[in-house]
């Protein structure tokens, strides 16, 4: 009820503006949950403003809003991927100056939007890019050599009652054409390299500094590949960038590994190819809609299915308090962000 | 293209200890007159200078049976099942199927490495039972790369498995019968120590008297609570009932298993563990190494009965 929330939103606001009298230290807008190592560490040297504070019940915007009225109100905030940074999230919180992104892709920022407004953004650099690289290859070996679909036989007892599964197929020799070749997509290539694989690629542009055989569309991509491994971000140019015509160029004993974002494949004829056996199989750590997968997959052995964990180690998670603290520390001290991202520089 | 099959006649004779499996049997009846010891006559078992087996025991009586026996030819990479110690007595050679899986069985090798740390098959279970939207947290798992792995021989697989882990970063070490000059690994002289020195401990060697339970409580517990196992050679490699006990006693953290002592039967408790990728001894194999193991055995037998050296011999 609107009495509620108000009182509430009045409430908010008192305690935020006494978090922000201690001491001098600079404020954070903190929007996202974090442990308590992160916790700790960001409360020794902000105020923090936290939206996941307990006994803290303002929705977010409420939060942020209330957080901008308070005195010396925070000039960074650290958000993750739910967090959409918008025109209408920047109206809210005029003082914000830089946004710090603990997620893995940049899609849920308007990074144009930040730039006209002069708001600085700082990713998570490669602070990922090694555990999802190390989650495709296993992704790819997974779906390849049956291993989740031979760990199910056995556990339910077939083994010793129906004898041996059916085999799965090679991963040396096999064309594998990797869709960006950034921090994570260079990473796929070294390792599936000393797999034996042949590694090909689609970048915007093609690097000087890799031997790879370079495709300027996804389309002749996929259709000199055996493998597809999407590890590009998600923005408008790669929206759904593998459809039918690619997944048709793939062809039948083709695989495909999405670790990037689930739009970047159109989902719904991903499952139709796969119902039709137009393609080999999938391996699909990201969705369209998470957390809904489209039930038809769970009925297919040849597909490996993860709820969007390839960032989630406790190395990373560790590695990112650092990074995160790191931009921070550097944007209050007026130096160069560690990892700044432009509207123009998307990672690929 | 010529026709280059000999007549019925002329081609080798070579008893089988079991049948053929169907892919030897299709490439390979054109070149080679097959007799099944147990179907064949006293002259036949007299004549036979080659046996091809399958994964069937092979003893010293079954060698007494065939006194002009020089060669005995396995499809597989492990010869466990073969009296090797009688092969020697006699004078028969062994051969294996070399290299042609060892490809395979370091990918598969890798793929459970990658498995076990990060969870996959566990992530997968957990999707298929429709619980991404009912469960909030997904617990987090440890990285791959930078992970210090000890391997237990450092043969055809576990070269193969080490160069693909030294891709991930990880740090690479090795025990072995003797110590590889030319491999860039740090040589540890004992298993023990290898375990307590790693993170991840992969076997990849035969299964000898010397290698029976070669893994057992004592290296179990050295390589510790966050440790991890992965077995892509023999299921007697480990004492599997200690396996057990320490998987659920947490003396280690997790383990890949590909094969297991008495296959197909795999220790139930393991079942409903999270920790422990379970596999169907399917590291072995793919349809493109079969047709190159085919192409090899029969490389073998060519060889011998043309009085040239083997491609693939076992060392007796």
């Amino acid at each position: 009820n609107r009495k509620g929330v108000a009182l509430l939103a009045v409430v908010a606001t008192l305690k935020l503006a006494t978090m922000a009298a201690a001491g001098g230290k600079p404020a954070v807008l903190l929007l996202r949950p974090v442990d308590a190592p992160f916790a700790a560490a960001l409360r020794d040297r902000f105020r923090v403003l936290d939206l996941y504070a307990p006994g803290q019940a303002l929705p977010a915007l409420a939060f942020v809003a209330a957080a901008a009225a308070v005195p010396e109100p925070p000039r960074a905030t650290v958000i993750w991927g739910g967090v959409r940074v918008d025109a209408s999230f920047l109206d809210a919180a005029p003082s914000l100056r830089c946004v710090v992104s603990t997620a893995a892709g940049l899609d849920h920022i308007d990074l144009a939007e930040c730039a006209r407004r002069g708001v600085a953004v700082a990713n998570s650099g490669e602070v990922y890019s090694t555990d999802v690289a190390d989650y495709a290859v296993g992704l790819l070996l997974d779906v390849l050599r049956r291993v989740s679909a031979s760990e199910r036989y056995v556990r339910r007892g077939s083994w010793a009652a129906q004898g041996d599964y059916p085999l799965g197929s090679k991963l040396g020799g096999k064309r594998v054409g990797i869709i960006g070749l950034g921090n994570i997509g260079s990473r796929i290539a070294k390792r599936l390299e000393a797999f034996g694989c042949i590694i090909h690629y689609n970048s915007r542009k093609p690097k000087d500094s890799v031997s790879y055989k370079y495709f300027p569309n996804v389309h002749e991509l996929a259709a000199e590949s055996d493998v597809l491994v999407v590890a590009c971000a998600l923005n408008k140019a790669t929206r759904h960038i593998v459809n039918k015509d690619v997944l048709e160029a793939l062809g039948k004993d083709g695989v495909v590994v999405n670790i990037g974002r689930g739009a970047n494949i159109d989902e719904a004829e991903l499952v139709i190819a796969l119902r039709e056996g137009k393609i080999a199989g999938a391996g699909l750590d990201v969705f369209e809609h998470e957390p809904k997968v489209p039930a038809e997959l769970f009925s297919m052995e040849n597909v490996v299915l993860s709820r969007h964990v390839a960032v989630l180690t406790e190395e990373s998670r560790s590695d990112l308090r650092a990074h995160t603290i790191g931009n921070l520390e550097a944007f209050f001290s007026g130096q160069p962000l560690l990892t700044p991202v432009h509207a123009d520089s998307l990672a690929q | 293209m010529e026709d280059t099959t000999p007549s019925a006649d002329e081609r080798p004779l070579v008893l089988l200890g079991q049948p053929l499996f169907p892919e030897f049997a299709a490439a390979l009846a054109g070149r080679f007159r097959f007799v099944l010891v147990a179907d064949a006559d006293a002259a036949t078992l007299a004549q036979g200078r080659a046996l091809l087996i399958g994964l069937n025991p092979v003893t010293d009586d079954h060698l007494a049976a065939l006194p002009a026996l020089g060669l005995v030819a396995g499809i597989s990479v492990g010869v466990n099942h073969v009296d090797l110690a009688a092969c020697r007595r006699r004078g028969i050679a062994v051969t294996n199927a070399g290299a042609a899986f060892a490809v395979d069985t370091a990918d598969y090798g890798v793929g459970l490495v990658v498995a076990v740390l990060r969870r996959l098959a566990a992530a997968e279970a957990h999707v298929r039972a429709g619980r991404w939207a009912a469960d909030g947290d997904y617990p987090l798992t440890t990285k791959v790369s930078g992970k210090r792995v000890g391997i237990v021989g450092l043969g055809n697989i576990g070269s193969r498995i080490a160069r693909r882990l030294a891709a991930f970063g990880c740090a690479v070490s090795y025990n072995s019968r003797s110590p590889k000059p030319s491999a860039p690994y740090e040589f540890v002289p004992a298993v023990r120590d290898l375990a307590a020195g790693s993170d991840v401990l992969v076997l990849s060697c035969a299964l000898t008297e010397e290698t029976r339970h070669v893994v057992n409580g004592e290296v179990m517990e050295a390589l510790g609570k966050d440790g991890v196992l992965v077995n892509v050679g023999r299921g007697g490699l480990v004492d599997e009932p200690e396996l057990v006990r320490c998987l659920q006693e947490g003396v280690i953290g997790g383990a890949g298993l590909d094969v297991f002592e008495s296959e197909p039967d795999v220790p139930p408790e393991l079942f409903s563990m999270d920790n422990v990728v379970l596999s169907a001894h399917r590291a072995v194999a793919t349809p493109e190494s079969i047709r190159g193991t085919i192409e090899l055995v029969a490389a073998n037998l060519d060889a011998f009965f043309a009085g040239k050296p083997l491609l693939s011999p076992v060392e007796l």
